[in-house]
């Protein structure tokens, strides 16, 4: 196996609950997994085993309370648990995006800019972004109707889908993708798994949850469950 | 590893600020990098605007050090700076947008004297040039070109807002300071404000330092947060991390207590 783009080793995370009596929440002990570039590592554990949560820690929404989570991030290998605020930001901006289940957006801007941002943030000229992101809507199936509204108002499949296009206009060489395709009719689901399958030749390094069988056989390169993942 | 900047635009270490026996702030430090906003957040009184009256000199702090890099390249402790030149610095590298539009602006005069006056305090004296300037950031600010006559009293509170904004944006600062820019504003209009002054901030690569109790304008605005309680910072971190798991259980308490961040 090439040298993994990701890399994750004895992560701990727990959840201290200081609001009702300091309650410990255990999530994730000793979580480790690697994926490579062109991998797509699916986790198939059930609901509530913590896959979301261990997408979060390596996106560094989450803080670990142990363990390493290295990201290959402009030619060296950068530890997300350990990692500055900005160097975080830095690695969110150029090397990994994260599919969430959720869509969080200011109200008034329109979807077109919502997914053109991750490209304007890399500094790429109004012009090109927005073109780059007219492709990726169309090719999500979202009407050119609804490109100029803010998706405050979309129904949750289309929310799905901006979160998609929004993630995937960016080429990042690694992608976090959590239950990409819930919520998404059988049409606009066989575009993402189209686009995931894609990005895996391009030889991004893909770390996911997926419920759906069909859907996850179609994507995966590897399916494993977080215990079967710590012996990694 | 290099981040492409090599130094932090302001670093604080050590502010403190004290009423009497009360403790407005307390050994308050953080740094800011080019380019980058921080929020600071937590309940009324727990010392958030007295931080950046501290820094901004509306209000002597009673130690610390508020170390600036200047535009001309040295590094300035702004709490020693003779008045002249710390009153300059404000009306040039910095802005400040007050909670309060009326605080900000000078409500007897027109709102593009408003902007212009920011630039002829710098020696702007050619007056087309200077209406034109007003008349850009207007427009900027999304102020129709035909109230630049109108004075700010007859404008809404939206509306202020946004012109404060555009007078002081209007010397292309590099810091601008800001206590609750949207704070009193409808929510329709908040938003609208939120999407201006991120794209502002994108656009000019401005860095920023907003005080808010608003969560959720600190989400969307903010990329690093500093939860403050009783003058002092309890928790910082990357916005969405200190939103989604906060550590501190006052942070906890803070996040908890909203309905949706």
């Amino acid at each position: 196996m090439s040298d993994p783009a990701l890399e994750v080793s004895g992560l701990d995370k727990h959840f201290t609950l200081h609001v009702q009596g300091g309650a410990r929440l255990p999530v994730l002990t000793g979580a480790s997994l690697r994926v490579a570039p062109g991998e797509c590592v699916v986790l198939s554990d059930p609901s509530g085993a913590g896959k979301s949560t261990l997408l979060r820690v390596v996106y560094g929404n989450y803080l670990a309370q142990g363990g390493k989570v290295l990201v290959r991030h402009r030619g060296a290998m950068v530890d997300m648990a350990q990692a500055s605020p900005r160097l975080v930001l830095d690695v969110r901006r150029h090397t990994m995006g994260y599919v969430s289940q959720f869509l969080r957006v200011i109200p008034r801007v329109p979807a077109l800019d919502v997914v053109a941002q991750p490209l304007r943030d890399r500094g790429q000229a109004p012009f090109e972004a927005r073109a780059r992101a007219r492709a990726l809507l169309e090719r999500l199936l979202i009407p050119e109707r609804l490109w100029t509204l803010s998706p405050v108002t979309f129904s949750g499949g289309e929310q799905q889908r901006i979160n998609v296009a929004r993630v995937f206009v960016a080429d990042y060489p690694i992608l976090l993708l959590d239950e990409p395709t819930a919520s998404l009719d059988a049409a606009s689901r066989l575009v993402v798994v189209d686009l995931i399958r894609e990005a895996r030749r391009r030889g991004v390094a893909i770390l996911g949850t997926v419920h759906d069988a069909q859907v996850r056989g179609e994507v995966a390169t590897r399916v494993r469950t977080l215990a079967s993942a710590e012996a990694a | 590893m290099s981040l492409g900047d090599d130094r932090p635009l302001l670093s604080v270490r050590g502010l403190v600020k004290r009423y009497g026996p009360q403790v407005a702030c307390l050994d308050v430090g953080f740094d800011l990098w080019p380019g980058e906003v921080l929020g600071v957040v937590g309940e009324s009184g727990s010392g958030k605007t007295t931080v950046l009256d501290c820094l901004s000199g509306r209000v002597a702090a009673d130690g610390g050090r508020v170390e600036y890099a200047t535009a001309a390249g040295d590094v300035v402790d702004v709490r020693r700076l003779e008045e002249p030149r710390r009153r300059r610095l404000l009306r040039t590298e910095w802005g400040v947008v007050h909670q309060n539009p009326r605080d900000g602006l000078r409500m007897g005069v027109t709102a593009g004297a408003n902007v212009g006056e920011r630039l002829m305090a710098l020696g702007a004296r050619h007056y087309g040039g200077i209406r034109d300037a007003a008349l850009s950031w207007l427009t900027q600010v999304e102020i129709a070109a035909d109230r630049v006559d109108d004075l700010p009293e007859t404008f809404s509170g939206g509306m202020q807002q946004r012109l404060q904004i555009a007078r002081n944006l209007v010397t292309r600062p590099r810091l601008v300071l800001m206590d609750e820019p949207t704070g009193g504003l409808d929510v329709s209009v908040q938003a609208r404000l939120l999407d201006l002054l991120r794209g502002l901030v994108a656009d000019l690569g401005l860095s920023a330092i907003i005080v808010t109790h608003d969560l959720a304008v600190a989400r969307l605005l903010a990329h690093r947060l500093l939860v403050m309680r009783a003058g002092e910072v309890v928790e910082s971190g990357l916005t969405d991390q200190v939103l989604d798991d906060p550590q501190h259980p006052y942070s906890q308490l803070l996040v908890s207590s909203v309905l949706h961040p």
